[in-house]
């Protein structure tokens, strides 16, 4: 008892502590961690469809997730890669290799990849129904992730989601509130010029505005992460993203619109 | 000291000595995660298994602890617990744990673990502590539930997921209240909690500490 304060035992103490402890947490990490890849995994996916507007609550995911095709494209070209299955453009953003610096960085990332993922959800026949985009950027606190849906078009905005972000629950927490993500359906990226045009403003849109097909309102209290969400949705269908292979896209899309007349 | 009964060390902390309404501890994560009954007893279950076994082990090793070091070597066991419980949760409830997200971590800074640690863990027997700990745990969880089940059942008018009132939105007559979904409502039903627990247990009625004088004359002034 009498040493039970002496130097000695204090390091003796806190050693021991420390060991146990550390041993305890490791193994429950180590031992857990493939349980808890799947379900991030699984959540994942669940978000991808969620997007694409075809999830519902205890669907089989790995059907429905059979029915989207995961493709790689070149930032650059606009063209489609072949790439390893794990690819994952996050930690190939910070690769010197595999990833590049951004000239300009609107949304806050400073590097991305110079291949992105696309999923691309198919109905029956084959056709793209919708093109479903990961999206990243800076809100007020943390790097906001999440999707973004078009339409064949690849012009008009079917979905937006978000999956991951530290904001301020109740104010720009609110990006995952699925009133104001609905807003964002039926929008335009691009104006007529081709230029993009899509926008989130501050506060409501105005009644009857000219531009009213491209803007978004506002979330109240959260000026900076709406502005966040703006600049990441403006960036990555931006020339630096996905720009030219939407391009590509739409020029596709027009052909066959004129081929089916 | 006497060895305290164990069947008060259970359940004196339930409605006698309840930390949330008589000490005022842990109000904190009472307020972030009880908009639904779902969060909420995942919660609890991991507050009383924290609880339980942080006061255990650290009753453990009591004898073995130099007092210069001890809320460290206490907050290890605590933080240890609290990151095998958050582990747990992400493989096994994937959906609770992102929706308690950091909740689940500041499990470590409730008042109420460390407060039993230092309180009774410090200078009780192992099993003794672990049962003090699995009490003052429940009493906590009745306060926790009682918050989620108001919160939940007024907020969105369901319980547990299952819609007990219709609300408009979905065609039926009851508008749901806003603010219960907002952590200031956990406040007022915290408050009445407290309040309806005095009425039944009038011992726990703090003495006024000082008396407000009556509104001094302002006639002078003229």
């Amino acid at each position: 008892m009498k040493d039970r304060e002496s130097v000695a035992n204090t390091i003796r103490v806190s050693f021991l502590v420390c060991l146990v402890c550390a041993v305890v947490v490791s193994t429950a990490a180590v031992s857990l961690r493939d349980l808890q890849q799947q379900n991030r995994l699984e959540f994942r996916q669940v978000n991808i469809l969620r997007v694409a507007g075809v999830y519902e609550p205890g669907m089989d995911l790995g059907a429905a997730f059979g029915r989207i095709e995961r493709r790689f494209v070149a930032f650059d070209t606009g063209e489609y890669v072949d790439m390893p299955a794990d690819f994952d453009p996050l930690r190939a953003s910070r690769d010197p290799e595999l990833g590049r610096p951004l000239e300009s960085d609107p949304a806050g990332i400073r590097r991305t990849a110079r291949v992105g993922e696309v999923f691309l959800l198919r109905n029956d026949d084959d056709q793209v129904m919708r093109i479903i985009l990961p999206v990243h950027g800076a809100g007020l606190w943390s790097t906001m992730f999440g999707f973004l849906a078009l339409e064949p078009d690849a012009n008009t905005i079917a979905g937006i989601g978000f999956y991951s972000h530290g904001e301020t629950p109740g104010l720009g927490g609110e990006i995952e509130n699925p009133r104001w993500q609905r807003l964002w359906e039926g929008r335009r990226l691009l104006d007529d010029d081709g230029n993009v045009a899509i926008r989130v403003v501050r506060g409501a849109v105005p009644e009857g505005a000219s531009n009213e097909e491209h803007l978004v309102d506002g979330l109240t209290g959260a000026t900076i992460t709406s502005e966040g969400v703006n600049q990441l949705v403006r960036f990555w269908v931006g020339d630096q993203a996905f720009g030219p292979y939407l391009d590509r896209v739409r020029e596709e899309y027009r052909g066959e619109q004129r081929a089916g007349i | 000291m006497a060895e305290p009964r164990l069947k008060d060390v259970l359940f004196q902390p339930l409605f006698n000595n309840n930390p949330i309404a008589l000490q005022i501890l842990g109000i904190c994560s009472a307020l972030a995660i009880t908009t639904t009954v779902e969060n909420t007893v995942v919660m609890c279950l991991a507050v009383i298994f924290v609880l339980t076994f942080s006061n255990f082990f650290i009753s453990l090793i009591r004898s073995q602890i130099p007092t210069n070091i001890r809320i460290i070597v206490q907050m290890t066991v605590i933080t240890s617990l609290v990151i095998v419980v958050d582990q747990f949760l992400q493989a096994y409830a994937y959906e609770s744990s992102r929706q308690l997200s950091v909740f689940v971590g500041l499990i470590i800074t409730n008042c109420i673990i460390l407060g039993r640690a230092e309180a009774f863990a410090m200078s009780n027997s192992p099993v003794a502590s672990a049962v003090d700990g699995f009490g003052n745990a429940l009493g906590y969880s009745i306060v926790l539930l009682f918050v989620g089940v108001a919160r939940e059942l007024f907020g969105s008018g369901t319980l547990a997921g299952i819609t007990i009132l219709q609300p408009v939105a979905e065609g039926g007559w009851y508008e749901p209240n806003g603010m219960m979904l907002l952590p200031p409502s956990a406040f007022i039903l915290i408050g009445g909690f407290i309040w309806m627990l005095r009425v039944w247990k009038p011992s726990q009625v703090e003495e006024t500490p000082f008396r407000i004088a009556p509104n001094s004359r302002t006639a002078e002034a003229y």
